[in-house]
């Protein structure tokens, strides 16, 4: 900085004066430096999403269409939709996040284009962190027929059985999601009992010493369900057939 | 070696041993704890921070000279979070399972203490290129660090190394070491042995120069 | 998700504590921890910029949907953390002399604290909505304070046993967090 105006005012004056403290920097270059560093970084944040967009949202779909093909195993290719919060669907276009209060579920089609089930995630707190499954639902039997694990960070060895305990997984092989008459909510809450104490259709026998996570599985359902399947079985005709 | 070269492997060695951020500076702990619970993800973290470190201290190496001394945290603190955004977006590029894996760890280098200490400590100072190899070393000593935690916590708590299971049926995993106390537990049993190698080499230190003082 | 504002307390205090389940804040943790009398302020301190920075990143969030500009999420974040711990000091040096240098250097170390951004990250990404954020953010301060205050105490004591010289330091206290973590896994499900 090139401040010669002081520095000659303190030859002139010639009384003895306590040093002044540094003059602090001018607005200007601290406003410029600012104004630069968010112009480069904005320009590289950008362009590394922009330079991403692609693979990501194709690594995402993959994932996705994966876990569907794993819960409907007739399942050939997939329609994605939306559940609107005043009941009713429609087919979801662009990868943007959905309106406030829609539900997301897929419509999964086989070979002859007919609808071999549906698709919906669901997720529930775990023990360490959120565990998000994947499940299928039968229209014709109005039950869960299969769920896989999406995302977990369970403890290895004990929550993570979920994924290899084939007792576990039996549980979701007519897992019942029946509604009520009046189409408002399912006619029995799914949830987890404890290992052993399964009585009816609608229950999922916890693992024994893997409570929590059971828990979730069955939370996540449960809560899912509740308000997916209010909305999509009056519109099942809409999905019979791949459009 | 001419000096210029020595003074850069000097750099570039500086944060790999002698100042390692997990070992001996004890920085950066958030991560290490977290994300070591195998080796592959502790690899990944290793190489993201040091991606971001040396990106990072090249850019505010190279904006030094006009970056004002009231504003410099802000800047470098804006400068490391688009570096990490950018790994950010490249990691879930990638692999969406290593993304899922290492979760918001990912975003939280924006505040690992290692990277901002360097910026101020060394690439505020110092030209691009020995700022990078020194960001460099670090990320390595980094890496290291990590890759330690990480082989301990996941060959005894999964008895698996990069995923391939090690031992027979009849082993029966240490869990806890793959759980959070297992981490504090680790990586205090690595410090005490480090403890206990300075120790030793200031104890024959010691010996050797008692020692040379009685054949004087 | 559906978890209520008591459960996420709950959990944020005590089944994942913010610092001995999920490892977030943990170098001041290591380094404030050693005297019980500036443990307790700094836990208070972190909690109140961890409340600031959820209800900014509430809002900032919102903001940035609205205007699909998801990819400036962090930056924002960190800058209006940033901010507010400039704020917290700028009011502490003012009401609280004594506490502004008691803090010291801790201060303006809250902005590189994991658990401040670890908030504003982790609600994001469980979509809390308001109040589930400042139960969230209120009790994983708690949680810190806790843990903080617990590690306090205990080095405090301590330092007057009969600990081997070569396990003094950073190594001990890892190893004490490592018992007050396994011990704080016995909250597991608590939060139902």
């Amino acid at each position: 900085m090139n401040t010669p105006d002081k520095t000659t005012e303190h030859k002139v004056i010639p009384i003895v004066v306590a040093a002044p403290p540094a003059p602090a920097s001018p607005t200007a270059p601290m406003i410029r430096t600012l104004g630069l560093v968010s112009a480069i970084c904005g320009l590289i944040i950008v362009g590394a999403y922009q330079g991403t967009y692609d693979a990501v949202a194709a690594n995402k779909r993959i994932a996705t269409e994966r876990a569907v093909f794993k819960v409907i195993p007739a399942a050939k290719s997939i329609a994605e939709y939306v559940a609107l919060p005043a009941g009713g669907i429609e087919p979801r276009v662009g990868a943007g996040d959905t309106a406030p209060g829609g539900v997301k579920f897929f419509a999964a089609y086989d070979a002859d284009g007919k609808l071999a089930g549906i698709a919906a995630e669901g997720g529930a707190k775990g023990y360490a962190d959120t565990v998000r499954i994947m499940f299928g639902y039968s229209p014709d039997c109005q039950c869960v027929v299969g769920i896989g694990v999406v995302a977990m960070r369970e403890t290895p060895g004990i929550g993570d059985k979920i994924v290899t305990d084939k007792n576990f997984l039996a549980n979701f092989n007519a897992l019942d999601v029946k509604l009520k008459g009046d189409l408002s909510a399912l006619a029995n809450e799914v949830r987890a009992v404890k290992h052993g104490a399964k009585t009816s259709p609608w229950q999922v026998d916890a693992i024994a010493g893997a409570t929590i996570t059971s828990r979730a599985v069955g939370r996540a359902i449960n809560d899912s369900a509740q308000v997916l399947l209010p909305r999509l079985v009056p519109n099942l005709d809409k999905l019979r057939s791949k459009s | 070696m001419n000096p210029s070269t020595a003074v850069t492997w000097d750099e570039f060695m500086e944060g790999v041993w002698r100042q390692n951020p997990v070992f001996v500076m004890v920085l950066g702990m958030c991560p290490t704890l977290a994300v070591t619970v195998s080796v592959v993800n502790a690899l990944s973290m290793g190489v993201s921070t040091m991606l971001v470190l040396i990106a990072s201290c090249g850019l505010v190496s190279m904006m030094r000279k006009i970056t004002p001394k009231e504003v410099r945290i802000a800047v470098y603190i804006v400068i490391i979070a688009t570096f990490v955004t950018v790994v950010d977006y490249a990691i879930q590029a990638i692999s969406l399972t290593l993304y899922d894996a290492l979760g918001a760890f990912i975003q939280l280098i924006v505040v690992n203490c290692i990277i901002l200490g360097r910026a101020e400590a060394h690439a505020a100072k110092n030209p691009p290129l020995p700022a990078m190899i020194n960001a460099a070393g670090m990320g390595v000593g980094f890496t290291i660090g990590l890759l330690a935690l990480g082989t301990v916590r996941e060959v005894l708590g999964a008895g698996t190394l990069f995923g391939v299971t090690l031992f027979g049926v009849g082993f029966q995993p240490w869990v806890i070491m793959v759980l959070p106390p297992g981490g504090f537990f680790v990586l205090g049993a690595w410090l005490l042995f480090f403890s206990w190698l300075e120790r030793r080499k200031l104890r024959r230190r010691q010996a050797k120069l008692v020692e040379a003082t009685q054949n004087a | 998700m559906h978890e209520s504002a008591f459960q996420i307390f709950i959990n944020a205090l005590l089944a994942n504590n913010f610092v001995l389940a999920m490892f977030l804040g943990l170098c001041p943790f290591l380094g404030v921890s050693g005297r019980l009398d500036t443990a307790f302020p700094m836990g208070v301190a972190t909690t109140f910029v961890m409340l600031v920075a959820s209800l900014c990143a509430y809002g900032l969030n919102l903001l940035l949907s609205a205007f699909h500009l998801e990819f400036l999420r962090l930056i924002s974040y960190i800058v209006i953390i940033a901010s507010a711990v400039q704020l917290v000091e700028m009011v502490l040096k003012k009401y609280s002399p004594k506490l502004f240098r008691a803090l010291g250097i801790y201060l303006p170390l809250i902005t590189t604290n994991c658990a401040v951004l670890g908030v504003a990250l982790f609600q994001t990404a469980r979509e809390y909505d308001f109040v589930q954020s400042v139960t969230f953010s209120v009790g994983g301060g708690a949680g810190f304070t806790l843990a903080l205050v617990l590690m306090a105490s205990v080095r405090e004591r301590l330092t007057l046993s009969n600990v081997p010289d070569l396990a003094q330091g950073t190594a001990l206290s890892l190893m004490l967090a490592g018992i007050l973590s396994l011990s704080f896994m016995g909250f597991a499900g608590l939060g139902g």
